[in-house]
């Protein structure tokens, strides 16, 4: 194997030099560039987004978001999460250490860099901290969905003691009540711009858009009231509860999409077809040619 | 690839690797058996007057015997398909591999025919000129000879083109009558008054419409296909908007309406951004989907990123008594993309 | 058995005879069984995409049975769950019908969709090929036309087709080719609307129109040319590389009966088992998903097949450049990217023999092929070229860069703006001078070795072989023997 491995690295190339150097300029310039360009979160592309200017006066206290969660509407279900007082003690905890930094001992968030958490409710703590979006490393970053930091008893207590500060109930959803296809057309008016018609994701212009394949109903339900980050949220009269089951369950349908044809190829549409038919079939048809023909050095 | 596609794929995976490596197999036996005596050519140099001409008959059983496996492999192939179509309701892999082991067995029997099989033969053949001087001289001069004796040549050439071109003309004019007139370009189903409804046919109240949210409106009572038809209607909070002057009222309670078709290339805008924390991230912009061009709704539909040529139109909103939505008048430039003679917006 | 063997060959001389009464063509038949095929692998490359272009007749014929092209609204009350009760046009509701209720129906579809993109990419390759080897000379530049148009024609044949099914992706497409008619200038509004039938989405009109165009004209416009472009093959025999004993004049290779023909029919046989594998295996444009199109519903990541890709990268890439004067928009945007970036790279592939001709003031017949390395600067120019149009294809799926590496997607668009001009002049020196280098040292690019054989003779030492058995001569660079320069050797 050592042989091998020295053989390889010493090997003489075959690679014309003029080659060889060109190839080096464009690989360092690709490897520059996508080191130095990092993803502009927070950026604007030619107007700045600014602080939301007041009228006249000093910046109210706390630093209010600039949206805030829709609650559910009146008798729609609500999901209750557990809350005692040794809950919050243990949230109280586990909020100085983690989440003070940004928003504000109490709460109360920190102008330019994060908002207050005063009066959002259980459902948006519940959504940041379960998809591993919160804590964030940058305050400019994009929150994206990844392993979360605390685990489920821990954001119990975080939920519980934020809470505390007031907010509308979480919503929640149950798939099984809704209809696929209503809940298709709904997901196509408000959803497919963004996420893509099989929730496979996407992007606009900076930020990323996620796919929605590990979200569960409840967080799916979260979402959609409030409106994580960029995205907008939507209350009971656009959305309705029937509505908001019916695109939670069509988003857990888009789990296993209906792949009539074969392989779904990831169910994001022409770009893979493409290659498929150019490395999968037009490459077995040129192998099948030189099969049938010569080469132009073979013997004749 | 989820779930649901491990089992029929692995099945047909593993069916299609078993018929993979059984013809892989079968063309490297045939491959070793025969032998194809080769002329003793070598790397000429070309011009140096070698002979590539040959004929080799192979009188090859085993390779013989390998098409004739193929070609039973491609009636089992065959076979299977009708007994897949009319057995199995047609699943389309099972359906698909079928026909397609037949074809590619079939090919396969062919080309180790073609190959192996039948006289393997290098031939020469020339040419043959393409330009015969005397032919084409020949050809030129009775063609001219047509019009021996003709004394008004030019009178007649003349004569002739006038009436080609015409009748070339008269035969392109019917297409004329294939299109409408370009006035429908300038229309939209949107006047003062319409009222604006979901896509339920359900209208729009004032106070329904959130900040931070985003909804599509349809004319009521109007083709809802109409190109001009769809709007986005958004709400935004007073330190978002700055309209120019002559919009000031165009926008009631901070509702603000907009051509949904963008001024690009015609796609549907149905990406809505709207910060949860504006200090962070960016500010309230709708893009479209197709070439991600950004309008900035605070600003009357303000370009700030992508290759659209104008800004997105908008429409003049107004409350009814009722606090419905209504349209306080028509769009003031044209929507969708731009052409010729579009009316864009004047300030 | 001699007895099977000779009844087979009575019946047949029989049949032959009882033919000839008839028609007689026993001397073109000869003629045709004894036409020489060179035998290079690279010359089948046309063939794949003829066979394509069969199994889409044969599948098309099929689709066609079920097709409905009418866009009356209807209510969806069929056996797919995720449509029930959705409003959609009756063209869609057919296509629907036909993937998931008709049996075999799907998989004809696909094999038809997959035939398409295949046959695109093997124009393209053939193309490639085409041109990195000189075949496009005179005699053969007017064929060289016509394979451009035929080009033209199967990407306009492509977008028609997944068009027709009026499924959300290609309702999209559709809104933009709409757009780029109306961006012709001084025209455009007039020939959009004389082609919908009035402001996008059109009248119904457009529907059969638009069906007629794909299953017959431009089908009869290809089938036309195709047969144009074989017949003129068959006139001037095909080119070859050179080799032993091949020359200007005369064609060496295999007769067409028995070995190629039987290798013919092989690749037909092959190229179509291969797409109805891809069919039957691979899913393509499962418009169930999609859903219906209406001009108020989008979808982010909406992309076109792959052979308009170019066009959206070119779309994405323009800056937001419209040339207003005195109130009329002379050129709207969508022109730059979508009509005018085409009918570039279309002029210049057309242009090109011209062009050629001037440069290596050379206008003589060519029937031998050039090695590309031969002719490091057309090589390098027709790779330069080559790779400004793959990167604004490229360009294209930066979304789906974005979110898979999370590159901005408004710093990509900024910086390819600049790229997509440094690639080419990258490319062009890159490759002159891997020709270059490549012609002085003989060896295949892939396949030989720049070393030496050395043997351990019985004593011990080493001795090195002059030769290393794969070394391939260095190339010829004065004309073919038999051939005077400046002068037509006929």
């Amino acid at each position: 194997m050592r042989r091998v491995f020295l053989r390889w690295l010493t090997h003489r190339s075959r690679i014309p030099p003029a080659l060889r150097l060109s190839l080096a300029v464009v690989l360092a310039t690709m490897a520059i560039v996508g080191i130095a360009a990092e993803p502009s979160r927070g950026q604007s592309d030619g107007s700045s987004a600014g602080a939301p200017p007041t009228a006249g006066g000093p910046l109210p206290e706390p630093d209010s978001p600039t949206k805030t969660p829709e609650p559910q509407g009146p008798g729609n279900p609500t999901k209750s999460f557990p809350d005692s007082p040794a809950l919050r003690a243990q949230g109280f905890t586990l909020y100085q250490s983690s989440c003070s930094s940004c928003h504000g001992i109490a709460l109360q968030g920190t102008p330019g860099t994060a908002p207050s958490l005063r009066g959002v409710g259980a459902g948006p703590v519940d959504f940041y901290l379960s998809t591993g979006r919160m804590p964030l490393e940058q305050p400019r970053e994009e929150p994206l969905r990844g392993s979360p930091a605390f685990t489920r008893p821990q954001i119990d207590a975080l939920i519980a003691y934020i809470g505390s500060f007031g907010g509308p109930a979480a919503p929640t959803a149950n798939p099984a009540d809704g209809n696929l296809a209503l809940g298709f057309r709904a997901f196509t008016l408000n959803c497919a711009g963004c996420h893509q018609i099989a929730a496979r994701g996407g992007i606009t212009v900076n930020a990323q858009i996620p796919d929605l394949q590990e979200a569960t109903a409840q967080q799916i339900a979260e979402a959609v009231r409030m409106g994580p980050y960029l995205m907008p949220h939507f209350d009971s009269n656009l959305i309705d509860q029937h509505e908001l089951d019916s695109i939670a369950r069509y988003v857990l349908w888009t789990r296993h999409p209906y792949n009539a044809g074969g392989w779904g190829i990831y169910n994001i549409g022409p770009i893979p077809e493409g290659m498929v038919a150019w490395f999968i079939g037009l490459a077995a048809l040129v192998i099948v040619a030189r099969l049938i023909g010569e080469r132009m050095d073979e013997p004749v | 690839m989820s779930a649901d596609d491990d089992k029929p794929i692995s099945r047909l995976a593993r069916l299609l690797g078993v018929l993979v490596a059984a013809r892989t197999a079968a063309r490297a036996a045939a491959n070793r058996g025969h032998s194809v005596p080769r002329d003793a050519g070598g790397t000429e140099h070309p011009g140096s007057g070698i002979d590539p001409s040959k004929r080799v008959v192979p009188s090859d059983r085993r390779a013989e015997g390998l098409v004739a496996l193929l070609l039973v492999f491609a009636a089992v192939f065959a076979f299977a398909f009708t007994v897949i179509y009319v057995v199995l309701s047609g699943d389309t892999q099972l359906l698909g591999v079928a026909v397609g082991g037949a074809l590619l067995s079939l090919a396969a029997a062919c080309i180790v025919a073609g190959k192996f099989v039948v006289p393997q033969e290098t031939a020469i053949e020339d040419r043959g000129r393409l330009l015969d001087e005397e032919q084409t001289g020949e050809a030129v001069e009775m063609i001219e000879a047509g019009g021996e004796g003709i004394s008004r040549r030019a009178m007649l050439v003349g004569a002739g083109g006038v009436a080609g071109a015409a009748l070339l003309t008269a035969a392109a004019t019917p297409l004329a009558s294939l299109g409408p007139t370009l006035k429908s370009l300038h229309e939209t189903p949107w006047a003062r008054g319409v009222r604006l409804v979901d896509d339920q046919g359900r209208p729009y109240l004032a106070d329904e419409i959130q900040i931070g949210s985003f909804y599509t409106a349809l004319p009521e009572n109007k083709d809802p296909e109409s190109f001009g038809a769809g709007l986005l209607v958004v709400r935004l909070p007073a330190e978002f908007i700055h309209l120019p002057a002559p919009r000031r009222d165009w926008a009631p309670y901070g509702i603000l309406a907009y051509s949904k078709i963008c001024p690009h290339a015609g796609c549907a805008i149905s990406l809505y951004r709207y910060p949860t924390y504006a200090p962070t991230s960016e500010q309230p912009a709708f893009t479209c989907p197709c070439h991600y061009s950004t309008f900035l709704p605070g600003e009357g539909g303000r370009l700030v990123f992508g290759p659209a040529g104008r800004a997105l139109p908008q429409l003049p909103l107004m409350i009814d008594s009722g606090g419905y939505l209504r349209a306080a008048a028509g769009f003031h430039e044209d929507i969708g993309p731009s052409w010729w003679g579009v009316h864009r917006a004047q300030s | 058995m001699n007895l099977v063997e000779r009844y087979v060959h009575r019946r047949f001389e029989r049949a032959s005879r009882s033919a000839e009464q008839r028609v007689g063509l026993a001397a073109g038949i000869k003629w045709a069984m004894r036409y020489v095929f060179p035998d290079h692998w690279s010359f089948l490359l046309g063939e794949i995409a003829l066979y394509s272009f069969m199994v889409l007749v044969g599948t098309g014929i099929f689709l066609t049975l079920y097709y409905i092209p009418s866009d009356s609204q209807v209510v969806y009350h069929g056996s797919y769950p995720l449509l029930q009760g959705t409003q959609m046009s009756e063209a869609y509701r057919s296509v629907l019908n036909l993937s998931l209720n008709v049996p075999a129906g799907l998989l004809f579809r696909q094999v038809h969709h997959w035939a398409a993109d295949v046959f695109i990419a093997s124009i393209v390759l053939h193309l490639i090929r085409v041109f990195f080897t000189g075949a496009y000379r005179k005699p053969r530049d007017l064929n060289y036309f016509i394979g451009l148009t035929m080009l033209m024609l199967a990407i306009l044949e492509g977008f028609a087709g997944y068009s027709l099914v009026d499924d959300l992706l290609s309702g999209m497409g559709l809104a933009i080719a709409y757009s780029v008619a109306m961006s012709i200038p001084l025209i455009g509004g007039q020939l959009a609307t004389l082609i919908w039938g009035g402001p996008f989405p059109g009248n119904s009109t457009f529907w059969p129109r638009l069906e007629i165009v794909h299953v017959l004209l431009i089908p009869a416009a290809l089938a036309g040319l195709i047969t144009i472009h074989l017949a003129m093959i068959m006139r001037q025999h095909h080119s070859q590389f050179p080799g032993p004993g091949r020359r200007e004049r005369n064609v060496v290779g295999t007769p067409m009966w028995p070995a190629y023909a039987l290798r013919s029919i092989g690749l037909m046989l092959a190229v179509a088992g291969l797409l109805f594998l891809l069919g039957g295996l691979i899913q393509i444009n499962p418009i169930w998903q999609w859903g219906p199109y209406h001009p108020y519903l989008s979808e982010n990541g909406a992309q076109p097949d792959w052979y308009i890709g170019w066009l959206i990268g070119a779309l994405r890439l323009m800056p937001n450049w419209e040339l207003v004067i005195a109130g009329r928009t002379v050129i709207p945007n969508p022109f730059w990217g979508g009509a005018a970036f085409p009918l570039f790279v279309f002029v210049v592939m057309f242009a090109w023999p011209a062009i050629e001709r001037r440069f290596t003031r050379d206008a003589r017949r060519h029937d031998l092929l050039d090695r590309p390395r031969d002719r490091p600067v057309r090589t390098a120019v027709g790779a330069a070229f080559l790779s400004w149009v793959v990167v604004v294809f490229a360009v294209g799926s930066t979304d789906r860069i974005f979110y898979r590496l999370g590159v901005s997607y408004t710093e990509q668009i900024h910086v390819w703006r600049v790229g997509i001009w440094v690639i080419p002049i990258v490319v062009f020196f890159a490759t002159r001078s891997a020709c270059r280098s490549l012609q002085r040292s003989g060896a295949h690019p892939l396949r030989a070795w720049q070393g030496n054989v050395v043997r351990r003779r019985a004593d011990g030492a080493i001795e090195v072989l002059d030769d290393s058995p794969d070394r391939v001569e260095p190339p010829m660079t004065e004309p073919p023997v038999g051939t005077v320069p400046g002068q037509d050797p006929r």
